[in-house]
C-alpha cells in the first residue's frame, strides 16, 4: 500500500442505541481504512456489526441508532457529522450501496430504465436523454442481454440474479469511489453468486473503484478481498491480508472461524466448532468480548479489553500478542 | 385489457338484476301507490281502471320484466308525489349532488393525501400529533353535527356563508352548475367540508399508515442510498406504492360519499337527490325510491370497475400479456 491518503479512514467509530434499558452498543472502538481500488472483505457472525458498519459509512444508520464517536473520513474529509442534504450529495456520488435482497431493493413501480437513469440525472450533469442511452450501456455493461429493449422492463420481468445485476449498475452509474456491498450474494442461488461476485470484481477492478464487502461467506472473501477485517460482538478481531487472515490466523475467533470451513482436499469426521454463542449486545463480558468462548483465555482477558495488536502479518484484537508488541515497539 | 373490461361488466349483471329485483319488490310490498293515489273519494271502477293504467293486474314476473325494461331505457314511471317523471325529477338533482360530492372528494384528497403524506414523514413532531388528535374529532363526530356545528359559526355568528341552499346556479344545457357564481361557491363550502371530514381523515390516516410501512421497505433505503433527493423519494417512490389501498378506499367513499350525502343534504336543505330520497321516503314515493337505489348502484359497480381500471395503471405487477423475458 502506499503512503498516501487512503480513500475512506474510520476511526475510533462507536454506534450506540438509546433504548428503554440502556445504551447498546453495537459498534465499539472499529478503526480501519480502504484505499483507492482496495477491496476490504469484512466478515463475522450475524450481529456482529458488520452490515451496521456498512450503514454508518454511508450515513443511513436506522434511527434510533447513531454514531456516539469516532469520525468516518472519505479522502480526508469528515463525512460523519454532515447534514442529510451534503451526505445526500454524497451517496450514490462518492460512495454506492448495494444491497442484500435483489428482490426488494428495486422500486418495484418503476422501470429499470428509469431508476437508472434518475440516479445518473441526480449526480451527473447530463440530459435525460443522454441517461437513458447511458443506462443501456450500463445493462449492457453488468450482462443483461439485450439491453435495449430491457431497459423498460419492470423489476418484476427480472429473475433475482439479473436484479441483482440491475442494482449493482444502480450502485456503480454515478461511479462513486467506493462501493458498500453489504451481503451481495446471500439471496441469491449458490449457482447465480459466483457470476455476480466475479461480475463486482471485474467491474470494480475496471472503473479502479474501492469495495467494502460485507458477507459471512470466506469463500466469497478469499477469492475478491484484497485485505479483511473479522468482526466479532461490535468489534475488530482481526485485521490483515486475505491470505494471512486465512492462512494462519492470529486470534482465536479466527482460527476457530477458519476450522469451521470444510476443507475440499480431505476428509474429515467433523468440523470445528467454536462453543457457545456470540453475546448480545446487553452482555457483552468484561475484559476481551471473546473470553468466554475462547479456549487460550487467561486471566488478562477476563479484566481488559484488548486493542488490535500486530500479531505477525495481521493485527489482533488479543492479548497474546501483547508480548509481541512490546518487543516489536 | 379489453376481455377484462367485459368479463367485469358481465359479473356486475347479477349485482344489478339482484338490486333491481329488491327495488321492484319495494312496489309490490311497501305501502299502496294506488290509494295514495287515488286520496281520498273514489270509486270501485276509477280503482280498478288505475290499478290496469299501472299494470298491477299483470303478474311479478311480467311487471318485473316491464320494470327493467324500461329502466334500461332510465325510464321509471310517475313519481307519486309529484306526478313527475321520475327520470326528470333525477336529471333535475343529479347535478347538485354530483358536483358537492365532487368538491367534497376533491378537498377530501388535496388535503388529506398531503396530511398523510407529512404525519407519514415526520411522526412525532407537534403538527402530526395535532393532525392525528384533529383526525380523531373527524372520524368520530357524526356528520349531522359537524354540519349543525359549521352552520352555528360561520352562518350564524360570523355571517359569512350561507347556512342553506346552493346560491345562484347556471345552466349548461340540462345540467346547472353552481360552481359559476360567487353565490353558488360560497354556498358549496359548508356542506363540502361536512361531506368531506369524515373521508379527509380516514384517507390521512390511511395514507399515514401505508407512509410507515413502505418507508421501512429496502427499496425507499436504497433509494436513499442511491443518494436521490428527499422530494423524489417521499413524493415520488414512496407515495406511489401507497396508491393502490388508497385508491381502493378513496373510489369506495366516492361511492359512499354520493350515496350518503343525504344527511349533509338535510342538514343544508341541499336540492340534490339524496334530499329527493328522503322526502320520497316520508311519502312513500316508491318509484324514486327505487330509481335512486338502481343508481347507486350502478354508481357503485362503475367505480368498483375505475378503482380495478387504476390498479392496472399503478402497478405494472398486475399487467398482464407483457413479455416475461428470459432470465
Amino acid at each position: 500500500m502506499s503512503g498516501q491518503n487512503p480513500l475512506l479512514e474510520v476511526r475510533h467509530l462507536r454506534v450506540e442505541f438509546p433504548t428503554r434499558r440502556g445504551t447498546l452498543v453495537a459498534i465499539d472502538d472499529v478503526s480501519f481504512t480502504i484505499s483507492a481500488g482496495e477491496v476490504l472483505g469484512v466478515v463475522g457472525e450475524s450481529g456482529a456489526g458488520k452490515s451496521m458498519t456498512g450503514a454508518a459509512i454511508i450515513g443511513l444508520l436506522e434511527p434510533p441508532g447513531r454514531i456516539a464517536a469516532g469520525e468516518i473520513l472519505l479522502d480526508g474529509r469528515r463525512i460523519d457529522n454532515l447534514r442529510y442534504e451534503d451526505m445526500r450529495r454524497i451517496r450514490g456520488k462518492e460512495i454506492g450501496a448495494i444491497f442484500q435482497d435483489p428482490l426488494t431493493t428495486l422500486n418495484p413501480l418503476y422501470t429499470v430504465g428509469r431508476q437508472l437513469a434518475e440516479t445518473m440525472t441526480t449526480h451527473l450533469p447530463i440530459t435525460p436523454a443522454e441517461a437513458r442511452k447511458r443506462a443501456i450501456g450500463w445493462l449492457d455493461l453488468v450482462g443483461i442481454p439485450a439491453a435495449a429493449q430491457r431497459i423498460d422492463s419492470y423489476p418484476h420481468e427480472f429473475s433475482g440474479g439479473m436484479r441483482q445485476r440491475v442494482v449493482i449498475a444502480l450502485a456503480l452509474c454515478a461511479e462513486p469511489r467506493l462501493i458498500v456491498a453489504d451481503e451481495p450474494t446471500t439471496a441469491l442461488d449458490v449457482s447465480i453468486q459466483a457470476q455476480i461476485i466475479a461480475l463486482l470484481k471485474s467491474l470494480a477492478r475496471e472503473k479502479g473503484t474501492a469495495m467494502m464487502l460485507v458477507t459471512h461467506d470466506m469463500g466469497v472473501i478469499a477469492e475478491t478481498a484484497d485485505r479483511v477485517a473479522v468482526m466479532y460482538a461490535g468489534r475488530i478481531a482481526e485485521i490483515g491480508p486475505v491470505r494471512n487472515v486465512v492462512k494462519q490466523a492470529s486470534h482465536p475467533y479466527t482460527v476457530g472461524l477458519m476450522g469451521s470451513i470444510p476443507p475440499l482436499d480431505r476428509r474429515v469426521e467433523r468440523l470445528a466448532q467454536i462453543d457457545g454463542a456470540m453475546p448480545r449486545l446487553s452482555a457483552i463480558p468484561k475484559g476481551c468480548a471473546y473470553n468466554p468462548r475462547c479456549p487460550k483465555v487467561f486471566a488478562r482477558c477476563r479484566e481488559d479489553r484488548p486493542d488490535l495488536l500486530p500479531a505477525g502479518a495481521t493485527q489482533a484484537a488479543c492479548w497474546l500478542y501483547a508480548g509481541e508488541a512490546k518487543t516489536h515497539g | 385489457m379489453f376481455a377484462f373490461i367485459i368479463s367485469r361488466i358481465l359479473q356486475a349483471l347479477p349485482v344489478m338484476l339482484t338490486v333491481a329485483l329488491i327495488s321492484f319488490a319495494m312496489f309490490a310490498y311497501v305501502g299502496d301507490p294506488v290509494a295514495i293515489m287515488l286520496g281520498q273519494d273514489f270509486t270501485e271502477a276509477q280503482r280498478q281502471a288505475l290499478v290496469k293504467d299501472l299494470g298491477l293486474d299483470q303478474p311479478f314476473w311480467v311487471q318485473f320484466g316491464t320494470f327493467i325494461g324500461n329502466a334500461v331505457q332510465g325510464e321509471f314511471g310517475l313519481s307519486y308525489r309529484l306526478s313527475r317523471p321520475v327520470s326528470d325529477l333525477i336529471a333535475e338533482r343529479a347535478p347538485a349532488t354530483l358536483e358537492l360530492a365532487l368538491t367534497a372528494a376533491i378537498v377530501a384528497l388535496l388535503i388529506g393525501v398531503p396530511m398523510g403524506v407529512y404525519t407519514g414523514l415526520y411522526r412525532n413532531s407537534w403538527l402530526s400529533r395535532f393532525f392525528l388528535t384533529f383526525s380523531l374529532v373527524g372520524v368520530s363526530l357524526p356528520t349531522f353535527l359537524i354540519g349543525i356545528l359549521l352552520i352555528l359559526v360561520f352562518a350564524v355568528w360570523l355571517g359569512w356563508l350561507p347556512s342553506f341552499g346552493r346560491g345562484d346556479t347556471v345552466k349548461l344545457g340540462w345540467w346547472s352548475t353552481g360552481f359559476l357564481t360567487w353565490t353558488g361557491i360560497k354556498a358549496l363550502i359548508l356542506p363540502s367540508i361536512t361531506l368531506g371530514l369524515f373521508q379527509l381523515t380516514l384517507i390521512m390516516r390511511l395514507v399515514r399508515a401505508e407512509m410507515l410501512e413502505v418507508l421501512r421497505t429496502d427499496y425507499i433505503k436504497f433509494a436513499r442510498a442511491r443518494g436521490l433527493p428527499n422530494r423524489a423519494v417521499h413524493f415520488g417512490h414512496a407515495l406511489k406504492n401507497t396508491l393502490v389501498p388508497v385508491i381502493t378506499i378513496v373510489g369506495l367513499q366516492l361511492g359512499a360519499i354520493i350515496a350518503f350525502a343525504i344527511v349533509t343534504e338535510t342538514v343544508f336543505q341541499w336540492p340534490g337527490m339524496g334530499l329527493l330520497f328522503i322526502q320520497s321516503v316520508n311519502q312513500a314515493d316508491i318509484p324514486v325510491m327505487a330509481a335512486y337505489l338502481l343508481l347507486i348502484s350502478a354508481l357503485f359497480v362503475s367505480i368498483n370497475l375505475i378503482v380495478d381500471l387504476l390498479y392496472y395503471a399503478v402497478d405494472p405487477r398486475l399487467r398482464i400479456g407483457r413479455g416475461q423475458g428470459a432470465h
